[in-house]
């Protein structure tokens, strides 16, 4: 177990690296912020000055040896676009983006798992039926739509909920949260309902295929020729085998959450590090958009590892060939 | 409840499976099953409407020399300035609504179906690789499916047109678009079907029948495509289905995002994309009908993948 | 009994509420973007100038219809035995939000700020060679020669308080390879009319009314909640739920049923911006055309058949749904040099392009491609996109490449571009700001966003010689045989000058601003 550990933790090293050195990569080609800091008055002169300031004229490798060594300080530079320390900018963010991302989860986890088995269970019956129709309308949206959809008709029409932001939050030191006033519990319901939706489906969809193809396997049928009941069936031995795939699929769907959160966020103007990045991309903001890469990219890593070890857990077959090879 | 327990098919030796199909088990169930029919019936006329679109489209609004920009705004069943007749209306460039849905669904098909081949083929080939392999090329596959999906399908894209940006003059970028949203998207979405696909096959390649198949000394290529693939193919058929979907999706967002196919040439996400502008004003039209288009097409494929996965897969045929 | 008491004291309440009210007004203010910085001297910039205006102050100001105004200075003139020195005479009495009294000292140093290497505003004061305070209100700016327009490049440069930058180590700009961030960057102390309560980048910024401001009536607004909503739609529908009060970046489609709803009004008027697509001269044949062995755009019967194909009066009509000014020349009328005759325009006349484009060679057309920014200014891409198919008439077929501002800014910066589509906003309110930029031969200084590569060296030699003529007609009539020049060779093809749209709570008034800096201490309530 702790070779397995050691060895996954080696893989997210590695896995980081290369991320950066992409994030890196990349963004040197996306676009020259030189352009876009300096105003309309700039002249030929000026811009060469600022190139060479920002060591844009550096060699290659040289940019990308400093970039890392700053990275592993927390240490990403300054936003281009707001003169701030750019982990001050994501950290000040994160908190809105992870009550946020959190929430979505949980209703997709919840609603996707309860109607996944259910709609699993009453294969044939009208109510499945309707669910299966609704969610593949849902997932034919997109999500922008889906949101602009909701704020025409919750905040302008009915003008039942706010259109736009986070409401009114409390600093509690280092975490601003909008979960303790109304107004920001009310500004989490739109978006909150916008980034659920597709991982919603996504999951119901794969606890049902899942489901029955467990219900189908021989001993679910040896538990009914037993005599089981239903109930014990469905819920100890069929539930249990479905979760090896859902755990798989939900760890990786509450990365997409996160990602997915950049329309979100555009959309209803939430201040999380999503909307911060589509801000920055627009204003090709290099140090803010590497570090936004870097930083998804471990929360990915840190879900992968988790959800491999789950997996372990879960699924003792796997265990000797995850912990050594063939 | 109708889940009473049937004998499973045998699970090898399998005739080819298209034999299997033949034998009308496909037919009978689609011809039992009205949601089948419906949706293959509206999926059928959108792709042959989107296919046939410069012969059967009342305009051709992907030419802009034919365009009349005094005809922006015509409302829906009306005569234009221009004297023109637009079923559905004109849009703020005096484009036929009709015609330009029809010209923009086959971009978007198009971008859809070339990018869902290109991520399907290539995570499934790289997950079923990884999955019966195992060990190092595993732990190589994988770690760079993990790379991959840490970051948002958005962003690989963004980051694929970056790269586009850097290689291709800007003079030339406009006419390389479409191909970069289609390696972009495909790109963007291969490591879910190889996750999904490795899962499935650990799990079947530790099943008897691949032991048996193995010692009986059937070749590791053979023993995947003919019986691993096969059985992993419904977590696949999920996926796609999805995926063309998402595909579509994707570029619209890609477009929502400023990155996509020139609005002289709009595809269904981009004219979405300009309509939006338009829901407040009372212009409906521009951005309901590209939607009512898109969900149909994406809503269609959908169900009828959606039968297709349950007709097909042999553990769940009755 | 006891509910028509209770009523009649909600209604009472009610109106002693209104009084309140009237007392203090927040207002809710939403544009479609944030201020980049709070440090006053780090970007030239017009959303992060228009913040910085309620903070900090300039010396001189310029009213709605571009005249220049006192603020900080009270006077200014060129010194009688010197042209190249201005003498500023300073307000008294003024203080900045921490108390500190205003002095020339502060102007000195902020000038000087504002110059250093670092700064973002340098460009404007590139011919001043020093700052001396004379006594605490007089202060003089030397310049390297004769400079009569110099006050007009104040209108930005805002004045710090130099004890509380030299406490707080900022007598640099922001400079982004120290990998530090600044002070000034999210604090202030400026002389303005509010104070900053609080800011949240992107977000939210909150000011409320500096009591000690020298203003002998204050401005209504006693707090303002600064809300930058980027996506068009939602902040429109921001201010339809009425979460917001003031809306400033309004798209044009939406002016109209904003207007239609109770309860919000629409203020337009006129931006001072000209928008306007240019094209590349020379003999090097272009990068993205069918046409390899010349250039199409320079032949000067190629320049007008496209004139001719550009419909102005269809664009504003149907694009800008009639809030725009088509326009002939590439000046707004707010700027000096503007007459009426330069901005007349030819009617569209397909049938005489398609003729001309036949006698230049070019009866089957050629390809090209135009880049347009899609993000910058009023419908940008639609505008574009409204003339690929009128050029497609006459046989011109063009490609468009929509970029956001800042991936279509370098590919103008570095004249990778045959055909484009720009828009230029004169703060000067001079031609030859327009000249310097956009005329003149592209040089070290001059020329930036020449990106044609037009060039005359004839014009290039009047233009230098505006920024140090004194003699008002010789200038101004070296200005207009330059826009004569500019408008027969067609070095830009204007379409028009931009309309810009401000929604509100219908009890609030707001005017548009022609720079689009509208500043909160002119909101009155009704």
């Amino acid at each position: 177990m702790v070779a397995f550990i050691a060895r996954r933790l080696g893989q997210s090293v590695l896995v980081m690296l290369a991320v950066a050195l992409i994030a890196f990569l990349i963004f040197r080609f996306v676009g020259d912020p030189v352009a876009s800091m300096l105003g309309q008055d700039a002249n030929q002169g000026d811009i060469a000055e600022l190139r060479d300031r920002l060591g844009l004229n550096d060699p290659f490798y040289l940019q990308f040896y400093h970039f890392v060594l700053d990275a592993l300080r927390g240490d990403f530079g300054i936003s281009y676009r707001l003169q701030q320390p750019v982990s001050d900018l994501i950290l000040s963010r994160l908190p809105a983006t992870i009550e946020l991302a959190v929430t979505s989860a949980v209703i997709a986890l919840v609603f996707g798992i309860v109607l996944g088995i259910y709609t699993a269970l009453r294969r044939r019956s009208v109510e499945t039926a309707f669910i299966m129709t609704v969610s593949l309308i849902g997932v034919s949206l997109p999500t922008f739509l889906i949101g602009i959809g909701l704020i025409y008709l919750f905040a302008v029409e009915l003008q039942v909920l706010p259109s736009f932001g986070r409401g009114q939050v409390v600093d509690l030191g280092w975490w601003r949260t909008g979960f303790l006033t109304e107004s920001g519990l009310k500004s989490l319901i739109l978006p909150a309902i916008t980034l659920s939706l597709f991982q919603l489906t996504l999951i119901m969809r794969l606890v049902r295929a899942e489901m029955l193809e467990v219900l189908r396997t021989d001993y679910i049928r040896f538990a009914r020729a037993r005599g089981l009941a239903r109930r014990v069936i469905h819920f100890r031995h069929a539930l249990r085998n479905t979760l090896v795939p859902v755990i798989t699929i939900a760890g990786l769907q509450l990365g997409s959450v996160i990602a997915f959160a950049i329309i979100t966020e555009t959309v209803f103007q939430w201040p999380g590090v999503g909307s911060l990045f589509v801000n920055s991309v627009q204003a090709v903001d290099v140090p803010v958009m590497a570090a936004y890469l870097v930083f998804v990219a471990l929360v990915f890593v840190v879900i992968n590892l988790i959800v491999d070890i789950l997996y372990w857990v879960v699924n003792p077959r796997l265990r000797d060939s995850a912990s050594g090879g063939r | 409840m109708t889940d009473a327990v049937e004998p499973a098919p045998q699970s090898a030796p399998q005739p080819t499976r298209f034999q299997r199909f033949a034998r009308s088990d496909l037919l009978w169930s689609y011809l039992r099953s009205p949601v089948a029919i419906v949706s293959s019936i509206v999926a059928t006329v959108l792709i042959l409407a989107a296919i046939l679109a410069p012969w059967l489209a009342p305009y051709t609004p992907f030419d802009p020399a034919t365009l009349n920009l005094m005809d922006g705004f015509t409302p829906p069943d009306s005569t234009s300035f221009a004297g023109h007749y637009f079923l559905l209306g004109a849009d703020n460039q005096g484009r036929d609504m009709l015609s330009t849905i029809m010209y923009g669904s086959r971009l978007s098909l198009f971008v859809g179906f070339s990018a869902t081949v290109l991520a399907a083929g290539l995570g499934v080939g790289l997950g079923l690789i990884a999955g019966y392999l195992g060990g190092f090329v595993d732990a190589a596959i994988m770690r760079i499916a993990d790379i991959q999906l840490s970051f948002p399908a958005i962003l690989i894209a963004l980051l694929i047109f970056g790269i586009a940006r850097g290689l291709i003059p800007p003079a030339q970028q406009q006419n390389a678009a479409v191909w970069v949203l289609i390696i972009a998207i495909g790109l963007a979405n291969w490591a879910q079907f190889a996750r999904t696909v490795r899962g499935a096959t650990l799990v079947e390649r530790r099943r008897e029948y691949v032991a048996a198949a193995r010692i009986m000394g059937v070749r590791p290529i053979s023993i995947l495509f003919r019986h691993v693939l096969p059985n992993v193919l419904g977590p696949v058929l999920v996926i796609a289905t999805i995926g063309l979907a998402l595909a579509i999706i994707e570029e619209a967002t890609l477009s929502y995002l400023g990155v996509g196919v020139p609005p002289t040439q709009p595809s269904l996400g981009t004219l979405i994309r300009t309509g939006q502008q338009f829901m407040f004003s009372g212009e409906w039209w521009i951005v309901l009908f590209p939607a009512v288009a898109l969900v149909l097409l994406a809503l269609s494929v959908n169900l009828l993948g959606d039968w297709l996965r349950d007709a097909l897969n042999p553990k769940l045929r009755r | 009994m006891s509910k028509f008491l209770a009523r009649a004291a909600g209604v009472l309440l009610g109106a002693t509420m209104l009084a309140g009210v009237a007392q203090a007004e927040t207002v809710r203010w939403a544009r479609a973007s944030d201020a980049l910085t709070l440090d006053p001297h780090s970007q030239n910039q017009g959303v992060t100038h228009n913040l910085a205006h309620h903070i900090y102050e300039t010396l001189v100001d310029r009213d709605t219809a571009g005249a220049l105004q006192p603020r900080l200075a009270l006077d200014w003139y060129v010194k009688e035995d010197d042209p190249t020195v201005w003498v500023f005479e300073l307000r008294q009495g003024v203080t900045f939000h921490n108390g500190n009294a205003f002095t020339a000292e502060d102007v000195v140093f902020s000038l000087d700020r504002a110059r250093s290497a670092s700064s973002n505003m340098r460009q404007l004061h590139a011919t001043v060679e020093s700052v001396t305070a004379i006594d605490d209100y007089t202060v003089e700016v030397k310049m390297s020669g004769p400079s009569p327009i110099y006050p007009n490049n104040l209108t930005n440069t805002f004045i710090m308080d130099k004890t509380w930058s030299e406490e707080h180590d900022l007598q640099e700009v922001q400079d982004f390879a120290a990998g530090e961030s600044n002070y000034a960057v999210l604090n202030t102390n400026g002389t303005g009319p509010y104070m900053l309560v609080s800011r949240e980048v992107d977000v939210e910024t909150v000011l409320a009314l500096y009591e000690g401001h020298w203003a002998e009536t204050p401005p209504e607004v006693t707090e303002i909640i600064y809300l930058p909503i980027a996506d068009n739609a939602t902040r429109v529908a921001a201010l339809l739920s009425g979460n917001v009060d003031i809306v400033q970046d309004v798209p044009v489609q939406d002016i109209e049923r904003l207007s239609n709803t109770a309860g919000i009004r629409v203020e337009t008027g006129p931006e001072n911006r000209v928008i306007y697509f240019g094209y590349r001269f020379g003999d090097e044949p272009l990068r993205s055309s069918n046409i390899t062995d010349r250039n199409p755009f320079n032949d000067p019967l190629v320049r007008e058949a496209m004139a001719l194909a550009l419909d102005r009066d269809a664009i504003q009509q149907i694009v800008m749904r009639g809030y725009s000014i088509p326009t002939g020349v590439a000046t707004p009328p707010f700027v000096d040099g503007w007459t009426p005759e330069l901005d007349a325009y030819e009617p569209a006349n397909v049938q005489r392009a398609r003729e001309l484009m036949a006698e230049a060679g070019y009866a089957n057309g050629f390809t090209v491609t135009l880049d347009t920014p899609n993000n910058r200014y009023v419908n940008d891409e639609a505008i574009s996109q409204a003339y690929v198919g009128m050029l497609g008439q006459i046989g011109i077929q063009v490609t468009l490449a929509s970029r956001p501002i800042a991936e279509h800014s370098p590919v103008i910066l570095n004249n990778e571009s045959d055909f484009y589509l720009l828009g230029w906003g004169v703060p000067t309110f001079d031609s030859a700001y327009i000249f310097n930029d956009l005329i003149h031969s592209k040089t070290e200084t001059h020329g930036t966003y020449n990106v044609g590569l037009y060039t005359n060296p004839e014009l290039d030699e009047m233009i230098i010689s505006l920024a140090t003529e004194t003699d008002e007609t010789v200038r101004d009539a070296t200005v207009a045989a330059i826009w004569a020049q500019v408008q027969e060779d067609r070095v830009l093809l204007p379409v028009h000058n931009q309309v810009l749209a401000y929604a509100m709570r219908d009890d609030i008034t707001l005017a548009v601003h022609p720079e689009n800096q509208p500043l909160m201490t002119t909101v009155t309530f009704d």
